[in-house]
This record gives structure tokens, C-alpha cells and sequence, in this order.
């Protein structure tokens, strides 16, 4: 009882400290605050689990989990590399290039365009994670399926995005473009590429969420003894909560940073756009 | 409705290109039937046969649409076999789950729009808690709520399915919270109102249009989480579980079957929500 009393005055201190920390509200304090929060939350986590005994069936304290996690890198990083650097990334790549491929195709057809727009943003919308039984069943159990159902979940947010962005240029850019005489592929690279831009990045940025989301999934139904959906979906059978905490780490830290790396490439690409010159 | 040639162009170009594919995806199993008979299959034989497998690799769309028309109409709805059971145990939890999540969403965009330590704590984590993979948390939400003692598979489910759908509510709401200018806030203080009042009659009524945009991006998300929810955890009833039991007997036809009836479900949802989005800003007023 003691331990949770401490843990939740522990609580309010660091609340506290974030009060006055974003009265200050400077970039230091920006930082500062949500660390300070996921901190609190741990905190309370451990308190709570170690102070009514929680057993570690049902939720095991934060710092087991740290334990599990530091003995197990290796088997951490096999399923990591199986999973995330085989499957999603080879998917996220393939797919995204591919509805590329096909944005930059369908360009010279509004016709197509306008098909493709309204049916291509109600496809995202469905549950495509649905499919991955039946891509498991066509590419067999390794990587290759995982891949393919990163493939299909990714396509079409992501040609929606792009295609949307190639229409962005304005009527006035475009009329500028063509008294220079410029070519459709150079009013393509020189104009209307980068103004797509922001747009393409969304759609990067919401296939990297699903890349990952599509890599475990697949695993759940058949894989090779390796990977992070197979992991968990085993451990949880054999009841060791702390490695399934310990994989749900590796995959938000390995989606935290993923998601991260993409905005990095995004600040330095559309450096010009409203959205994010007023943050740096 | 200007659009409505180019959509149906783009569709039936896509399943033009499915029946193409049917025929070699499915073609080594018909030429071996073919072989064992010691037969020789001519071209227009070959692709009639890998248009009606019982276990095709890729079933052909008439196939689809004969097994769901199969599936929903022609079985009683309480029957284990017909969709239309199945699509309301997803849709209730989908529902479930779209009410739990559209209700933290709102709470917690309250909470951010107020109280700056909000903002600035929750917000971030907000954003990292979508770069997580729910998939990896479903089956442990499901072991933990049933050693917590919570009965059955709809609450687990509904919980996945908010998580997925609280974050584009809360962006949109937050978003709509904070649409009034200062002009229109200063003037409810000269008009001497209350902080509450300020939200009631000018901050609520300000964000619905916000509002109904998420709404709709997340009943999508909410009835992605339920399936996602029913998939890896071996649910015996709801869409997704007809998906899996599919997948088990190897029967093609059972998951393409549910996954178009989730589609459906899916297209049903979010226009039903358009619906009210239209009617809503109607009766407020609103033109669109």
C-alpha cells in the first residue's frame, strides 16, 4: 500500500513540475514535458504493480520487462530483422513505388484521375488486413507474404496522396511553366513533383503506421519460428507477458522511429511549406 | 455525380483485370485434374475451368458475389453460416468500440484545448500511441481482460477498436475547439458570459463540422480494429472470424465472401455517417 501511496505522490510531483514547466513553455520545457509524463506514467505502472501485487500474468511491472528486454536482444533483434527490416520494409518500399508508378501514370488522364481518387480514398478505408491469410496462402510462409500484404495495405492511401498532390500546382504556376516552354517532364520535375510533396509524405507517413501494422498481422497466420507477430502470438499461449511487453517495445520504438525518420526527410524536402517553417 | 463514369470505369477495369488473373493463378490445379484424367484441356476449356473450383486460388468474381448472395439472402439470419449474423457481431463491437473511442477523443480534446500541461503531455504520446502497432497488443488485451474477469470477446474487441478510432477525433475535435476566433471569444466576455458558456454556445457548436469529418475517418478505423481484433485471437463469431475459419478449412471462397461483406459494412458505415454529417450542419444552419 505504502509503495502505491509513494508512486502516486510521485505522480503529483511530477505533475506538479510539468505545471510549472509549461508555464514556461520555451523549447527545453517542450521536450521536457512529455518525458516527464511517459516517466509518470511508468512510475504509477510499477507502483501499481508492485504494490497490490499484480500478478505478472496479468501485467508485469516495467521494470521486468527491461530485464526480459536486456536478456533477449538477440532473439529481439532475429524477429526485429524478420519482421520489420524483411517484411515491412520491403513492402513499404515496393508498394510505395509502385503507387508512385501508377500516380505518375494515370497523370496525363483526369479522366482516370477522377475514377481513381474517390475509389482509391473508400479502398483505405476497408479492412485490408483481412487479406493477409490469403497472401500467406499464395507466397508461403516467409517474408515474402508479410511483404505483400505490406504491399497491398499501403498502395492505395498512398496513390490517393499522390495523386491528390500531383493536382496541387495552381492554374497560375502551370501558366508560368508553360510561357518558359517547358515540357510536360519538366513541369512535372521542375513544378508540380515538388508541390506534391506534403502530400506525398502524408501518405508516406500514414504507410509507415500500416507497414507495420501488415508485417504482424501476417505473421499471425503462419510464419517461419521467427518474427514479432509469431513471437507474441506464442508467448501470449505460453503466458510470458514480459516478452510480449518486450516485443510491443521493440515495435513502437521501431514505429516511433520509422515515423520519425520519415518527417526528418519531410522538414528537409517541403522546407518551404507553411506547415513547417513555423516550427524550427 | 460528375465523377460517377470515371469510378465506374476504374472498377470494372479492376475486375476485368481480376478475371485475368483468375486464369493463371488457378490454372495448374485444372491442368492437373486434367492430367490425371488423362485429358488434354483446349484454351477456352482451360479458362472455364479455373473459372468454377470449389477451391479456387483466386476465386472469379461471379463466384464471390454467388457465395455472398448465398451467405446473406438465402440464409436465415440466425444461422452460424449467414454473414449477416456474423457482420452484426462485428458491427456490434465496431459500434461499441466507435462510442468508447469517439467519447475519449472528445474528453481528451477538452482536456488538451483547456489545460496547456495537457497539451503539452498527452499530445505527443497521442501521436506515438498511433505509431504502435495495435495488432501486437490484441491478443494481450484479450488474455488480460479475460484473467481481469471480463466474459467474452466484444469488449476486448471494442477496445482495439477505439484505440484505433480516438485519434482522428481528438485531432479533428481539437481542432474544431479551437476554430472560434478571438474576436468571437471577446465578444462573449463582453457579453459577460461564463467559461462554460463560451463552450456550450460557441466552442461545441463551432467544432461539429470538425467533428463529422473525424467522425468518418474514424467509424473506417473502428471497424478495422474490430476485425484486427477478431483476426489473431481465434474469435469464433464476426467477420473476421469467418476470415480465419476460412483460412483454417481452406476455403477461399468463406474469406472472400467476408471480406466483401466487410466492405460493404465498411461503405455502409461511413455513408450512414455522411448522412448525419449533412443533416447536422442542416439543421444548424450550416450550408454545404
Amino acid at each position: 500500500m505504502i509503495t502505491v501511496a509513494l508512486c502516486l505522490l510521485a505522480w503529483l510531483a511530477l505533475w506538479a513540475l510539468n505545471i510549472r514547466l509549461a508555464r514556461r513553455g520555451d523549447k527545453t520545457a517542450r521536450a521536457l514535458v512529455p518525458l516527464l509524463f511517459g516517466l509518470a506514467v511508468l512510475v504509477l505502472w510499477e507502483g501499481v504493480v508492485r504494490g497490490l501485487g499484480v500478478s505478472p500474468i496479468i501485467l508485469p511491472a516495467p521494470t521486468a520487462i527491461a530485464a526480459k528486454f536486456t536478456a533477449e536482444t538477440h532473439t529481439l533483434w532475429v524477429d526485429f530483422s524478420q519482421t520489420v527490416l524483411k517484411g515491412a520494409f520491403s513492402g513499404f518500399f515496393i508498394g510505395c513505388g509502385a503507387a508512385f508508378a501508377v500516380a505518375i501514370a494515370v497523370d496525363r488522364s483526369p479522366f482516370l484521375q477522377r475514377g481513381l481518387l474517390p475509389f482509391g480514398n473508400f479502398v483505405a478505408a476497408l479492412p485490408i488486413v483481412g487479406t493477409a491469410p490469403i497472401l500467406v496462402n499464395w507466397f508461403g510462409f516467409d517474408w515474402h507474404s508479410k511483404a505483400a500484404v505490406v504491399v497491398v495495405m499501403v498502395f492505395f492511401p498512398m496513390l490517393t496522396n499522390t495523386v491528390q498532390g500531383l493536382r496541387e500546382a495552381s492554374a497560375m504556376q502551370r501558366d508560368l511553366m508553360r510561357t518558359y516552354a517547358a515540357s510536360y517532364r519538366q513541369e512535372l520535375i521542375a513544378l508540380r513533383l515538388p508541390a506534391a510533396m506534403p502530400f506525398i509524405f502524408n501518405g508516406l507517413k500514414i504507410a509507415t503506421a500500416l507497414a507495420l501494422i501488415g508485417a504482424i498481422v501476417a505473421e499471425y497466420f503462419g510464419s517461419p519460428t521467427r518474427g514479432m507477430g509469431f513471437r507474441i502470438s506464442t508467448e501470449v499461449g505460453r503466458l510470458g507477458l514480459d516478452m510480449v511487453w518486450a516485443e510491443i517495445a521493440v515495435a513502437a520504438l521501431a514505429g516511433s522511429v520509422f515515423y520519425g525518420a520519415v518527417a526528418l526527410i519531410e522538414k528537409g524536402v517541403t522546407f518551404w511549406h507553411p506547415s513547417q517553417r513555423g516550427t524550427s | 455525380m460528375r465523377n460517377l463514369l470515371p469510378i465506374l470505369t476504374v472498377v470494372a477495369a479492376l475486375i476485368a483485370l481480376w478475371y485475368v488473373a483468375v486464369v493463371p493463378m488457378n490454372a495448374r490445379w485444372a491442368l492437373d485434374q486434367a492430367d490425371r484424367a488423362g485429358q488434354t484441356l483446349s484454351a477456352t476449356e482451360l479458362v472455364s475451368a479455373t473459372m468454377q473450383q470449389d477451391r479456387p486460388r483466386l476465386p472469379a468474381p461471379h463466384q464471390v458475389a454467388a457465395e455472398l448472395w448465398e451467405t446473406t439472402v438465402e440464409k436465415k439470419v440466425t444461422s452460424k453460416r449467414s454473414l449477416v449474423f456474423h457482420g452484426w457481431i462485428t458491427l456490434r463491437a465496431t459500434l461499441a468500440g466507435f462510442a468508447l473511442g469517439t467519447a475519449l477523443g472528445i474528453g481528451l480534446a477538452i482536456g488538451i484545448v483547456y489545460s496547456r500541461v495537457m497539451e503539452m503531455s498527452v499530445m505527443p504520446w497521442a501521436v506515438i500511441s498511433q505509431t504502435i502497432p495495435i495488432v501486437a497488443l490484441a491478443p494481450m488485451i484479450i488474455v488480460l481482460s479475460s484473467s481481469v474477469g471480463i466474459e467474452g470477446r466484444a469488449m476486448p474487441k471494442a477496445i482495439i477498436s477505439a484505440y484505433l478510432c480516438f485519434f482522428p477525433v481528438l485531432v479533428g475535435m481539437a481542432k474544431g475547439l479551437r476554430s472560434p476566433d478571438a474576436m468571437q471569444l471577446d465578444l462573449l466576455k463582453t457579453y459577460g458570459a461564463s467559461g462554460a458558456d463560451a463552450f456550450w454556445k460557441l466552442r461545441l457548436p463551432s467544432s461539429v463540422p470538425y467533428l463529422f469529418t473525424s467522425l468518418k475517418i474514424g467509424i473506417a478505423a473502428a471497424l478495422v480494429g474490430t476485425i484486427v481484433g477478431e483476426l489473431p485471437t481465434g474469435a469464433v463469431r464476426g467477420l473476421g472470424a469467418r476470415i480465419l475459419v476460412g483460412d483454417q478449412f481452406g476455403n477461399p471462397l468463406m474469406i472472400w465472401s467476408a471480406l466483401m461483406a466487410a466492405a460493404i459494412l465498411a461503405g455502409l458505415l461511413v455513408s450512414a455517417m455522411g448522412v448525419a454529417q449533412a443533416l447536422m450542419l442542416r439543421r444548424m444552419g450550416g450550408v454545404r
